[in-house]
């Protein structure tokens, strides 16, 4: 008898050393009455195992429609992905058939919504809605998942998960509803976390304490993290990277304590300029001016051009693209873009 | 959950006063009486009538025949005598109620299963061709007026295709009650069908759905299981309140099929005047709508667990 000797099997957890997931160019318009409406256009970020990359922008800046395109869970039509490619361990995803794209939902890319509440169904037990995961991938008996059910509520902190179980959505707290959306994201232990405003919902205490735990559990697992917000004080904290998005695009790429201290477009340094601060209390808070673009009608050029205190001639004919930025003296800055045609001035000046 | 039920059938008693006495009153102002009515157009002496007024308890004050029809009512189950027959009203009771019960339960069966097979249907591909081609159909049942529907099946099903017969002549045979049940059903079924396409339509736009789509759950367990619990809520109360209206709003089925049924019998005890049948009747209908829509709401917290009793 030989004993066969252990070889190191790769896992699938640690892939081919490339990122877990690749957004290539992606594209998504949405076909209304109105017209077509340009949700989506041409975002590329990448994310790996172990790392979290916040996804920062106002509402209607795409974050969420990118997110829902790499869920694989818009509806088509009227949304339609006309370009692009959604990478995760280098297949295309949306080459992948219907029935193959629903076996990686939940069960290696899992979702976590911003309301709780209404995502989660008013009239099932949370015990059945958490155990629906292991019946619906694994098979199991219904027995056996509510005891799953049991342990992720306990692996997510809910007090007294055995008597709980049977209990309904709305016997819960806000704080505790969304541990069990992060209950039931983590409950197949997926490869990818894309986190839509988790804590938007939640006051400002139990906000806290709900982004610690999913900084906790996705160091325990390696998981990778798409946390999508607008909220640049929970960014902090808690990302590697950041992408700001404007208008579908991303308009900056940056680690994020060089994201806080050097922005490198001026539409993030608005987003900064804004955060209220403790020195600055009884002045006038600093607002970017303007709207939001519409996106039936995106300003040509740069979309920001309208509203940029910086915007030139060439802002409104040449759309910006997102190029790796230096130091002044041409140093390399990695991890760092922006799409801005001054990007120099927004940086160094 | 015990008290709620026992509040509730509480308070069908001064429901239940209330529906007896005002028909009582209706019928007492309506001109004309049973006993006129029994001579027709030849008419008869006034002593007679009067004897008769006097055996029938008609020549009392109108609240003083309530009390003595109540107390005999609840006392002796004594539902009074019918004047035309001289049968007892329970007697009446008992051969129309089975009759119409097993219309109403056919009629039931086809408005569950057609209204809310053809509601999912619509619902799911809610704005398609299908859809629209359902709620025109739906649209055309609710405004063909029951007879018009009631002479044409039976001209197309019996006289041409002879696939049933015209008119029941059997009401324990359910073959006959199938065409007569569907006729009565029509405006219900066409309303269960509404109600489920928009409720389904609703809730599939609904986060939840969102929620189960993204766990990876297959469409079939998301329809099945996700959408449809949320939707039949409004269904189910919606069915509940018409199992009163299907028994009592039999009429003028039970006329173009010939069924001998509660519809019938009342339209006859209104005609003749009979305050006393016409009084069991339709109190025997109102305690089906009452228990019916505790049933509903008692069947509401099953669905919703948001609903509690208190």
């Amino acid at each position: 008898m030989t004993i066969i000797e252990e070889v190191s099997v790769p896992s699938p957890r640690d892939g081919d050393g490339g990122p877990l997931l690749e957004v290539r160019d992606l594209h998504v318009e949405f076909h209304t009455r109105e017209g077509v409406v340009r949700a989506v256009n041409g975002v590329n970020y990448s994310v790996s195992a172990g790392e979290t990359l916040a996804v920062l922008g106002e509402s209607g800046s795409g974050k969420s429609v990118t997110a829902q395109a790499i869920m694989g869970i818009l509806d088509m039509p009227p949304a339609k992905i006309p370009q692009g490619e959604i990478r995760f361990r280098g297949q295309d995803m949306l080459q992948m058939s219907g029935e193959e794209r629903r076996k990686i939902r939940g069960r290696r890319i899992a979702m976590i919504f911003q309301d709780a509440l209404s995502s989660l169904n008013p009239v099932l037990s949370v015990g059945y809605q958490l155990g629906e995961m292991f019946r619906v991938h694994h098979g199991m008996s219904k027995k056996d998942a509510k005891a799953k059910a049991i342990e992720l509520m306990d692996r997510v902190k809910i007090p007294a998960a055995a008597a709980r179980v049977n209990d309904y959505p709305h016997q819960f707290s806000g704080g505790m509803r969304q541990r069990i959306m992060i209950a039931m994201a983590l409950a197949l232990e997926p490869e990818l976390i894309i986190a839509d405003e988790p804590t938007t919902a939640l006051d400002v205490t139990v906000q806290a304490q709900v982004m610690d735990l999913l900084a906790e559990l996705q160091r325990e697992y390696n998981m990778g993290l798409i946390l999508i917000t607008h909220d640049l004080g929970v960014v902090a904290d808690v990302a590697d990277k950041i992408a700001v998005m404007y208008a579908g695009r991303i308009v900056e790429t940056a680690p994020v304590h060089e994201l806080y201290k050097r922005p490198a477009h001026p539409y993030t340094r608005g987003l900064l300029d804004s955060i209220p601060r403790l020195d600055q209390k009884g002045q006038e808070l600093y607002a970017i001016k303007g709207l939001p673009p519409n996106l039936l009608r995106i300003p040509t050029g740069c979309a920001f051009n309208p509203r940029c205190p910086k915007a030139q001639d060439i802002c409104r004919t040449d759309v910006p693209a997102l190029l790796p930025v230096t130091e002044q003296d041409g140093g390399e800055l990695p991890g760092r873009a922006s799409a801005c045609h001054f990007w120099k001035e927004t940086l160094h000046g | 959950m015990g008290r709620y039920v026992a509040r509730r059938l509480l308070q069908m008693i001064p429901v239940f006063i209330g529906t007896t006495l005002l028909i009582f009153l209706m019928v007492y102002a309506l001109p004309g009486d049973p006993v006129r009515g029994l001579f027709g157009d030849k008419g008869a002496s006034p002593q007679v009538i009067a004897q008769l007024r006097h055996e029938y308890g008609l020549d009392q004050p109108i609240l003083v025949q309530y009390w003595h029809y109540m107390r005999d009512m609840i006392l002796h189950a004594d539902f009074g005598t019918q004047v035309a027959s001289g049968r007892p009203v329970t007697d009446v009771l008992g051969s129309a109620f089975p009759v119409t019960l097993r219309l109403a339960a056919v009629a039931f069966a086809i408005e569950i299963v057609l209204g809310i097979a053809l509601g999912i249907v619509s619902g799911l591909r809610a704005g398609r061709a299908t859809d629209t081609g359902i709620l025109l159909v739906t649209l055309l049942l609710i405004s063909i007026p029951v007879f018009v529907l009631g002479f044409i099946l039976q001209l197309v099903f019996a006289d041409q295709l002879h696939w049933t017969d015209p008119s029941v002549n059997d009401p324990t045979n359910y073959g006959q009650l199938v065409m007569p049940g569907f006729v009565l059903a029509t405006a219900s079924l066409a309303y269960v069908t509404r109600l489920t396409r928009t409720s389904i339509s609703e809730n599939l736009r609904a986060d939840y759905i969102r929620t189960a789509v993204a766990k990876g759950l297959p469409r079939r367990r998301v329809i099945g299981v996700h959408v449809m619990r949320n939707s039949l809520i409004p269904v189910v109360t919606y069915l509940g309140t018409d199992i009163g209206a299907l028994m009592g709003g039999a009429v003028v089925t039970e006329r173009i099929f010939n069924i001998h049924g509660i519809g019938g019998t009342i339209a006859d005890a209104i005609t003749r005047r009979e305050g006393t049948t016409l009084v069991g009747l339709v109190t025997i209908l109102v305690l089906v709508y009452l228990l019916a829509s505790l049933l509903v709401d008692l069947l509401y917290a099953v669905l919703d667990p948001r609903i509690r009793y208190a």
